[in-house]
């Protein structure tokens, strides 16, 4: 009944109506073009889906190529499913990070849910068993009920899923700031583990094979750009407006063991997850990549809801569903698994050696457009970009020295500031142990995950300090980088390679294109050299609330190598007696600081000092020093600087701390210089880790008091009871939740 | 004083996954002549008012009661003696 | 001693618990899928944990109807052992094989986290290398764990010494702190906490190994005395 009130070729020409699924005059020209005529209404919807930001990055291509995305490690780069690096005895890690950002925004608990439910199946489509989940979260201040109910539901949505589905949510990160008040980003990240072997390519190789549809059925799920259809029904039928895509963990528990044992069988040709714009982008790309087209039937795809168009079913972004294809003759055995697991897999189409992708439906052709067009040919758009007045300010800003008198009474408010404080309350609601490999659980620097039968681990950390960025892109991506692998390295462990989640406002700004491209231009160069290729990833632009933009927030995830399960190394302190390190010196840096935050509610100035080289090198050193086993704690220091580092040593334990510092100011405690380090050694290593880093200071001991106590120049500057400060730490975020308005 | 009863139910079109699972369930134990099954919650209250403002059994409705973003909702009173 | 490792839709600590007894025990076990019938050839069952069919409807609701379970409480009626963790202790509560059952945690909050346990009856053949009173470091990870039963059922489990693990802490608002009841018989036992998580030190606690190396202890001195 719907079908008569799609508009024809003639309505969508004349009246501009590709407009309002996101297609340009010149790109609706270009397809016409390609097409040797003006496309139906179902091909313009599938055009303005491949050729969207998302799926055919035409906006951020010119800024992508600038990554190292290969290297001795790296077996796959960007373009599969997700990037896959080497990590010995014939296996490797299969990682990528995606958004889930406005789906999130509208209803959180199923956009964070869905978010997790895509990265994983990315993940198990390449043939790799999911064996460990991160994500990256930035709200507004935790002060409004709006603020709070999405905090709250992401949470529980990610726990919602992950844990249902038996993958191990075993860290990440949390900022708040208010520039995501109305534009919360919700990063998932998914690593999985696997054979080389039986790595898994999406190729719909061989024509005249079967293509096969496996999972949940198709409906109206998240289907955008029919506003103007709808201006013909009413607002009573809120039954025909696209429908919010809800989550079922549960179908993808099975859908990861029927896959991976799916792989296993070599029937399959090729294998992809029905992600953004579903049956579309799955069946055009995995067709462009083999060099071959796809014919399916669309009566036969399966269907949730009666009377479903074309339109509908191509663009519907309903979750847990896979394509596949099947050798020709042999659909059988793919059916004999899946039945094992309650699902079914229907044949929908073939591997035709035309270049196209055509659909039938009731008997007639509704769609017939050449596959590299959709998955390839998507213009790129060189965007311009404009130097911000806000940074040339903040570059000529001297230093703002904060003045402080009571060191103690600040350590303790940025103890409770949420990016800093503990994020227990969160953590606790993940299943961070199943499959129990979770060697490092959350609240360390990176989270570790055994790898079992093996003397070996991984190391995976999630990082991105978006308000060095605002004040300085390049270096804050730089920084961004650094941090990542440095957290890796405190693990124990050796940084491989990095996946990229660019989360950016409008880029039709020039100022925010400008951001990009410094951002960018800053993790290229700090991948380069701490030998970090980016091997998967994903944009996220337009990340606007009334015009007014997030920060820049490429988030990194990162993973690494623990060569020998002795390396594995974490950031609290051991025993009394150890004695405590700092390594690399300290300057006066409150730019985009957490302690600028306390003190003025805004950021200002130059982004910390940062080099490259010296990163590198401390890299290594410290790397070097804990696999010598002379290192029994190692924790690098970021937001609150110094203060809180080390009281992130010991806060938790029946420890203290008792360390004495020499500098200019005493504020410098909360400076945020990068590349900084702080060590717990055992006395009898003492010699041994001095001589692999003859840099670091000796500064003070582990205590058994239960005190924490920094002198600045021999003066007490700090004196508080551990428990105290513990529990400022840990009573933050539930405090925040419970207060009211 | 009234007794409201309030009923939530998924918008329709909205993937309902326990519903799913349910009806399979039910497969299971060999019965076939289900068909359609939605799970939803059901919710009582009493409100001192003889005639409650219906727009304010709304109002709570549209916002906690329910997600509006997913979920539909429909209610009715029953006037019953306070005891 | 051969373990089955039952097997629903949607478990997930299957091969945790698999790996607890192959490597951490060192005994055979195999995985039995819920579409099996029979049980013949195996010494003990376990129910592993997870979210067998996504917990929809109630948790354990719907595995408790499996075509395996018919078979499991043939085994358990055998007097041969029967472990249920977490959603499996679910599973068992819904068969009836246990009595009571489990509402949401009191703070409506999935909980994950290593919790002391108060070993209450180290008599049981599941219990046996532990000592009376000692306390444990097992990890709890559940969304519905607060145990739930009527005040005859709970007096009947205290006097019958049936609890045989109970929370240092209230953690999920059990009934009194209760984690783990045996039947009146002893030989089926649930858990909502996690020993198979126990078992290896780089993971943190093996508290845990002791629960299966008793259950081997208990099977081998059956068999001494049978054979």
């Amino acid at each position: 009944m719907q079908l008569v009130l799609e508009p024809n070729t003639n309505e969508i020409k004349t009246k501009k109506l590709y407009q309002e699924m996101g297609l340009t005059d010149e790109e609706f020209q270009l397809i016409e073009k390609i097409l040797d005529r003006t496309p139906n209404y179902t091909e313009t919807g599938i055009f303005s889906v491949m050729w969207s930001e998302h799926c055919s990055y035409k906006k951020s291509r010119p800024l992508l190529k600038k990554f190292p995305t290969s290297g001795e490690h790296v077996l796959q780069g960007p373009g599969e499913g997700a990037g896959v690096v080497d990590i010995g005895d014939g296996q490797a890690v299969v990682f990528k990070m995606e958004s889930h950002n406005h789906p999130s925004a509208i209803e959180p608990y199923q956009g964070a849910a869905t978010g997790v439910g895509g990265i994983i199946r990315d993940i198990f489509s390449m043939g790799a068993r999911p064996v460990a989940l991160l994500n990256s979260l930035r709200f507004g201040e935790l002060t409004t009920p709006r603020t709070k109910y999405l905090f709250e539901e992401v949470v529980a949505g990610i726990a919602g899923y992950g844990n249902c589905v038996g993958v191990p949510t075993v860290g990440g990160e949390i900022q708040v700031d208010d520039c995501y008040k109305g534009n919360p980003l919700v990063n998932a990240m998914c690593v999985g583990l696997i054979d080389h072997d039986d790595l898994q390519v999406g190729q719909a190789k061989g024509i005249g094979n079967t293509v096969m549809y496996i999972g949940s059925k198709t409906g109206k799920d998240g289907i955008h750009g029919a506003t103007f259809a709808s201006e013909e029904l009413t607002d009573e039928s809120s039954e025909d407006r696209p429908a919010v895509q809800v989550g079922d963990p549960f179908m993808e528990k099975l859908l990861i063991e029927a896959c991976l044992e799916i792989t296993k069988c070599d029937a399959l040709v090729g294998i992809q997850d029905m992600g953004a714009a579903g049956l579309t982008s799955s069946a055009s790309e995995m067709a462009s990549k083999a060099g071959t087209g796809i014919e399916m039937n669309l009566d036969l795809v399966p269907q949730r809801e009666p009377n479903m168009t074309p339109y509908e079913m191509m663009l519907s972004e309903s979750q847990e569903r896979m394509l596949i294809v099947v050798e020709k003759g042999r659909e059988q055995e793919i059916e004999q698994i899946v039945e094992k697991y309650d699902l079914d897999a229907v044949a929908v189409g073939s591997v035709i050696e035309e270049k196209q992708l055509r659909l039938l439906f009731g008997g007639e052709v509704v769609a017939d457009m050449p596959v590299d067009a959709l998955a390839e040919d998507a213009p790129v758009y060189h965007l311009p970009s404009k130097m911000p007045e806000s940074f040339i300010k903040n570059q000529e800003l001297s230093v703002q020295l904060p003045l402080i008198e009571d060191f103690g009474k600040v350590l303790k408010q940025l103890l409770q500031a949420p990016t800093i404080a503990s994020k227990e309350w969160v953590y606790q609601q993940y299943d961070y142990m199943v499959q129990t490999n979770t060697a490092v659980t959350p609240g360390s620097d990176a989270a570790v995950i055994r790898i079992r039968n093996h003397n070996k681990a991984i190391a995976l950390s999630a990082d991105c300090n978006s308000r060095y960025i605002r004040l300085d892109p390049k270096t804050g991506g730089q920084i961004a980088v650094a941090e990542a692998a440095r957290n890796i390295i405190c693990s124990g462990g050796e940084p491989l390679a990095l996946t990229d989640c660019l989360n950016f406002g409008n880029p039709e700004k020039e100022e925010n294109f400008w951001e990009m491209e410094q951002a960018t231009d800053g993790m290229a160069e700090a991948g380069e050299l701490l030998n970090t290729p980016v091997v998967s990833g994903n944009v996220s632009l337009y990340n606007d609330t009334n015009g007014e933009s997030i920060f820049p927030t490429p988030v990194i995830g990162m993973v690494g190598l623990i060569h020998d399960l002795n390396h594995i190394t974490t950031q609290q302190a051991k025993q009394a007696g150890d004695f405590v390190y700092v390594l690399g010196e300290t300057h006066e840096d409150f730019g985009g600081s957490e302690l600028q935050k306390l003190l003025n509610g805004s950021y200002e100035g130059k982004a910390p000092t940062f080099d490259l080289q010296t990163e590198q090198a401390r890299q290594q050193t410290v790397l070097k020093a804990i696999q010598a086993g002379t290192i029994s704690s190692a924790h690098d220091l970021a937001e609150g600087g110094l203060a809180v580092g080390l009281a992130e040593k010991v806060m938790g334990t029946d420890l203290g701390l008792h360390v004495n510092v020499t500098g200019d100011n005493p504020a410098q405690v909360f400076s945020e210089t990068q590349s900084r380090y702080i060590f717990t050694v055992r006395k009898e290593n003492q010699e041994a880790f001095e001589k692999h880093v003859p840099e670091a200071n000796h500064i003070g001991e582990v205590t058994s008091d239960q005190l924490f106590v920094i002198e600045w120049n021999d003066q007490e500057l700090i004196h508080e009871k551990v428990e105290e400060l513990t529990s400022a730490w840990k009573g933050a975020i539930p405090c925040l939740l419970k207060s009211k308005a | 004083m009234v007794k409201v009863k309030v009923y939530i139910t998924l918008k329709s079109g909205v993937l309902d996954p326990q519903g799913k699972a349910i009806e399979h369930a039910l497969g299971a134990m060999e019965i076939h002549n289900v068909s359609g099954m939605r799970v939803g919650k059901y919710m009582e209250f009493y409100m001192e008012e003889k005639n409650p403002d219906q727009g304010q059994i709304e109002m709570m409705c549209e916002k906690l009661l329910s997600n509006p973003v997913i979920e539909d909702y429909s209610y009715e009173t029953e006037e019953v003696v306070p005891s | 001693m051969k373990f089955a490792v039952i097997v629903f839709p949607g478990s997930n600590c299957d091969t945790d618990m698999f790996h607890a007894i192959q490597e951490g025990l060192g005994e055979e076990v195999e995985m039995v899928p819920h579409y099996e019938t029979t049980l013949v050839g195996y010494d003990a069952v376990l129910l592993p944990g997870g979210f067998s069919y996504g917990d929809y409807l109630r948790s354990g609701s719907i595995a408790s109807y499996s075509k395996i379970m018919k078979a499991v409480k043939d085994f358990a009626s055998q007097g041969k052992p029967v472990l249920g963790v977490c959603n499996g202790f679910q599973v068992l509560l819904e068969a009836g094989l246990l009595p009571g059952a489990m509402k949401r945690n009191e703070e409506l909050k999935f909980i994950c986290q290593t919790t002391g346990l108060e070993v209450v009856n180290p008599e049981t053949s599941f219990t046996s290398q532990y000592d009376q009173g000692e306390i444990i470091q097992v990890p709890v990870a559940h969304a519905e764990g607060n145990y739930e039963c009527d005040d005859v059922t709970l007096e009947q489990l205290e006097k019958n010494n049936q609890v045989v693990f109970r929370y240092l802490d209230s953690i999920n608002g059990s009934k009194n702190n209760i984690a783990g009841i045996v039947n009146e018989t002893g030989n089926v036992l649930g858990m909502m906490p996690h020993p198979e998580r126990a078992v290896d030190r780089l993971l943190g606690s093996t508290d845990g190994l002791r629960l299966f190396q008793s259950i081997l202890a208990n099977w081998r001195e059956q068999h001494a005395v049978s054979s």
